[in-house]
């Protein structure tokens, strides 16, 4: 069985439909982080205490809630957490600040609060986190300064094994999938955690994956065929590596979403922000980083200055 | 079969044979609950999937600082006392905004050089000198200087709660400094559930230390001040506590620079006073014995200059004592103790104490059934990704399609026996996500080579020739995509923590087996079956 065998499909042709989807997604993220849901940061970077608790039967939001309030605890809040094929007995209470000097105190708190107040079931505290300010904006600053090395190495790499534009194509690119993750997180409102960041980091090296493919490809098609026009090129190569990028990432595509909907709670975010990555980092290997070299090479030839794109010594 | 594909196919099967090994060791039986009981000896899970707490603590390593300094102000004193210089004031003039700071001010003309000349001496090295224009000499500490005393106290602070969370008997502990901020330590406690137990252990037990009582007690703050004259004279600081258990808080002014401290004791036990009060025996370092001493014999009651004692726990007065004779290195505590704190004072000093006080800035704990329910799902998740993956290559690439499953699985049994010979190597839940995430990701390898080889053969290459070329064009291409995903499973390490470094392990491992796998046993599954074929023979691919 083969797909797209012999794809002659235009590509570079349809880089005005390509640059408006980017658009709306890139803008529409962008306008979201800035007025609507803002950046949803999780409890690693705005510090806080957050505590999972699981019931002996389906609670009522409610009924924590008054437990809390009577207690004193202000400002908490209640959200369900749901596992493939586990009914909904688990809730998130989440307080806003720690301190760095009593740290514990907002857990004891709520502990007491539910076993005095709540009275429709037994339950077991199964996940503590505790970020205090010093750590939250330590982790912040942490993530990112890894995202960011993680851009220059890639745009160093690349410059090493390709040409300064392949790299700054392959860079623009990911910032791209980058910045339309983190708008699917909060057009979502979803948290954006530690192992989100984890998971960002792996798309911009997954997204180069399926970059550097394409780039590989283009390479070597300068090398052969030096008179073709390099929007003929490149459609050429996008084309001839079709097949493997379609099944490729379909496949990575399979394992996360697997991991989706089987990895349980815990790992949603990290889940949710590859399976939207992997989709992103596909489609703008093909739609945002080749269209950019040419792009490039006729910015340049407007210039008047000479316009081949380096090409790949021939092979032995 | 050709010499060549024999011998690969030996380092294939002994590469099997030790990465089993790795993560299963030798098993006691083939039933699954061996199996598992196998992998689990093997393989160390992290904080997440075994349950446990972690507590990230930063030091206050200036406290070192001030109380260096503050010895150092006696130290000089003393010196200038015993070279008949005197008059001469020695403290900290801001002892706040600068504890690295000592001045000596009010130094006779005639004596300035003699002054200096100690000042600069062998004992003072750590500190720069400067010479004001009135006349006063400043001491600062050198910024090296500053910088080994963080760095030891913040050793020994570690050593000193590895010795402490010893004591509560938790297997696998580990305590370390955290890369993330300055001064921190990372304390991991698999199986604890409770971060408050772990917490009274470390971090609750604070500094004690005996001072000299100048005055009091004050009813309160205010009247303290008032008695000074509004101003807390700097060699001296307020602190407030009570000493016996249901008395109300008094205020103190005491000697800024203590007397012996946390360090100086040797050993300390539970016991009781007379009365049954809880009280603490305990024993001085002879360095230490020989200072308490010197401060007894010349304070006790029958002395000139009577003084009183006041001994501090965290900044809080828990006795104030007159010295009724000189007492060298063995003495008793008591005062407004509980049982709990006389227990928990005297493991704290026969274990040595902290160097500085400390505050928890991270803390997570997860249960042991949670992590056994993530286990659960991670397996799973797992399971299903594979079993899509390699269906679909089955289908797609027929004959070749099996060829890439056994290379999947042979990248799956290397990563988990990388995980199992690497020492410090932990399995976390974002790390079984690294696996699946390696199975996604490893495939693309074999994706590449067999696009590579269907073109070579539509572009009428010979099935030999076609897998020749296959391999060659799409090696140089798995090279740079397997560089830019472990240049990014790199900075994750550096930069992460936990289960963040455990995704990138498992991440890189995985992509480094999956180098061998797809490139090194597809090509020889591929020889091996154009081998038995005759030339010119169509692939199943």
């Amino acid at each position: 069985m083969e797909l797209f065998r012999d794809a002659k499909i235009d590509w570079l042709g349809r880089k005005w439909y390509f640059l408006s989807f980017s658009l709306i997604f890139s803008v529409a993220g962008i306008l979201s982080m800035l007025f609507w849901h803002k950046i949803p940061l999780g409890v690693d970077f705005k510090g806080g205490t957050q505590i999972q608790v699981q019931f002996a039967s389906t609670p009522s939001e409610n009924h924590i809630r008054e437990a809390l309030s009577s207690a004193g605890v202000k400002d908490s809040i209640v959200y369900p957490i749901y596992n493939a094929g586990e009914s909904a007995n688990t809730e998130i209470i989440s307080l806003p600040k720690a301190s760095d000097t009593a740290q514990d105190a907002g857990r004891t708190v709520v502990e007491n609060a539910l076993s005095s107040g709540y009275h429709d079931s037994a339950f077991t505290i199964q996940k503590v986190d505790i970020v205090g300010p010093t750590a939250g904006t330590q982790l912040q600053h942490q993530a990112e300064l890894a995202t960011l090395y993680s851009l220059l190495g890639m745009l160093i790499y690349l410059w090493f094994r390709f040409e300064l534009i392949y790299g700054v194509a392959a860079v623009v690119a990911v910032f791209h999938d980058t910045l339309i993750t983190l708008g699917a997180f909060s057009l979502t409102n979803q948290e954006i955690t530690l192992t989100v960041v984890a998971a960002i980091l792996t798309l911009i090296g997954y997204s180069m994956n399926d970059t550097i493919v394409v780039f590989d490809r283009i390479r070597e098609n300068l090398a052969l065929s030096r008179r073709e026009s390099l929007t003929d090129v490149v459609n050429r190569s996008i084309n001839q590596t079709l097949s493997r990028t379609v099944i490729s990432s379909g496949l990575t595509f399979l394992t996360v979403l697997s991991l989706l909907v089987f990895g349980g709670s815990v790992l949603r975010g990290f889940s949710f922000a590859l399976t939207v990555g992997i989709v992103i980092g596909t489609y703008s290997s093909i739609a945002v980083a080749a269209p950019m070299l040419v792009a490039y090479q006729d910015w340049r030839k407007r210039g008047g200055k000479v316009a081949n794109l380096p090409a790949k010594r021939a092979r032995a | 079969m050709s010499q060549n594909l024999k011998v690969k196919t030996a380092v294939i099967l002994a590469c099997l044979v030790v990465c089993f090994y790795g993560f299963l060791g030798i098993p006691h039986g083939v039933s699954p609950a061996a199996l598992k009981q196998a992998v689990a000896d093997h393989i160390r899970l992290g904080l997440d999937l075994k349950g446990g707490t972690h507590l990230v603590l930063k030091v206050h390593v200036e406290e070192a600082l001030g109380s260096t300094t503050d010895r150092d102000v006696e130290r000089l004193q003393e010196d200038l006392d015993k070279a008949s210089i005197t008059g001469v004031s020695v403290h900290k003039a801001d002892p706040v905004a600068h504890p690295n700071q000592i001045t000596v001010s009010g130094i006779p003309l005639n004596k300035a050089s003699d002054v200096r000349s100690i000042l600069t001496g062998t004992d003072y090295v750590n500190y720069d000198v400067t010479t004001n224009s009135d006349g006063s000499e400043t001491l600062t500490m050198k910024p090296s200087a500053i910088r080994d005393l963080e760095t030891t106290t913040l050793a020994h602070s570690i050593e000193t709660i590895r010795e402490r969370v010893d004591v509560l008997g938790v297997a696998e502990t580990n305590v370390e400094q955290y890369g993330l901020g300055d001064n921190e330590i990372l304390v991991e406690m698999p199986g604890v559930s409770d971060p408050a137990k772990v917490e009274d252990a470390i971090h609750n037990t604070s500094k004690l230390a005996v001072y000299e009582v100048v005055s009091g007690p004050y009813s309160d703050d205010q009247a303290a001040m008032t008695a000074l004259n509004g101003v807390v004279p700097p060699d001296d600081w307020l602190v407030h506590g009570n000493t016996s258990p249901n008395a109300p808080d008094e205020v103190y002014l005491l000697k800024r620079a203590s007397i012996v401290e946390g360090t100086d004791f040797r050993d300390a036990q539970p016991s009781n006073d007379q009365e049954g009060r809880p009280n603490l025996v305990f024993t001085l370092t002879t360095e230490a014995g020989d200072r308490f001493y010197k401060f007894t014999s010349t304070h006790s009651k029958n002395t000139a200059t009577p003084a009183s004692m006041a001994i501090v726990l965290g900044n809080k007065i828990k006795e104030v004592a007159t010295i009724e004779d000189s007492i060298r290195d063995r003495g008793e505590i008591h005062g407004s103790f509980t049982k709990e704190e006389v227990d928990n004072l005297s493991l704290m000093l026969r274990t040595g104490t902290l160097p500085a006080s400390m505050d928890t800035i991270e803390t997570r704990t997860v249960g042991a059934t949670l992590g056994e329910a993530s286990i659960h799902q991670g397996i799973v998740a797992a399971i299903v990704g594979m079993m899509a993956v390699m269906v679909f290559m089955l289908f797609y690439y027929r004959g070749a399609g099996i060829n890439a499953d056994l290379a999947l699985m042979l990248n799956l049994v290397i990563l988990l026996g990388f995980l199992g010979y690497t020492p410090g190597a932990t399995l976390t839940l974002p790390g079984i996500a690294g696996v699946i995430l390696t199975i996604g990701m490893g495939v693309d390898s074999n994706v590449l080579i067999f696009e590579r080889i269907r073109e070579e053969l539509r572009a009428g290459k010979t099935a030999a020739a076609a897998v020749q070329q296959g391999f060659g064009h799409a090696w140089v291409t798995i090279v740079d995509t397997h560089v830019t995903t472990i240049v990014s499973a790199a900075i994750l390490y550096l930069f992460g923590s936990g289960p963040v470094r455990g995704f990138a392990v498992t991440l890189t491992f995985g992509l480094l087996a999956n180098l061998f796998t797809a490139v090194f046993v597809s090509r020889t599954i591929f020889d091996a079956i154009l081998e038995r074929k005759n030339r010119g023979a169509e692939l199943s691919i």
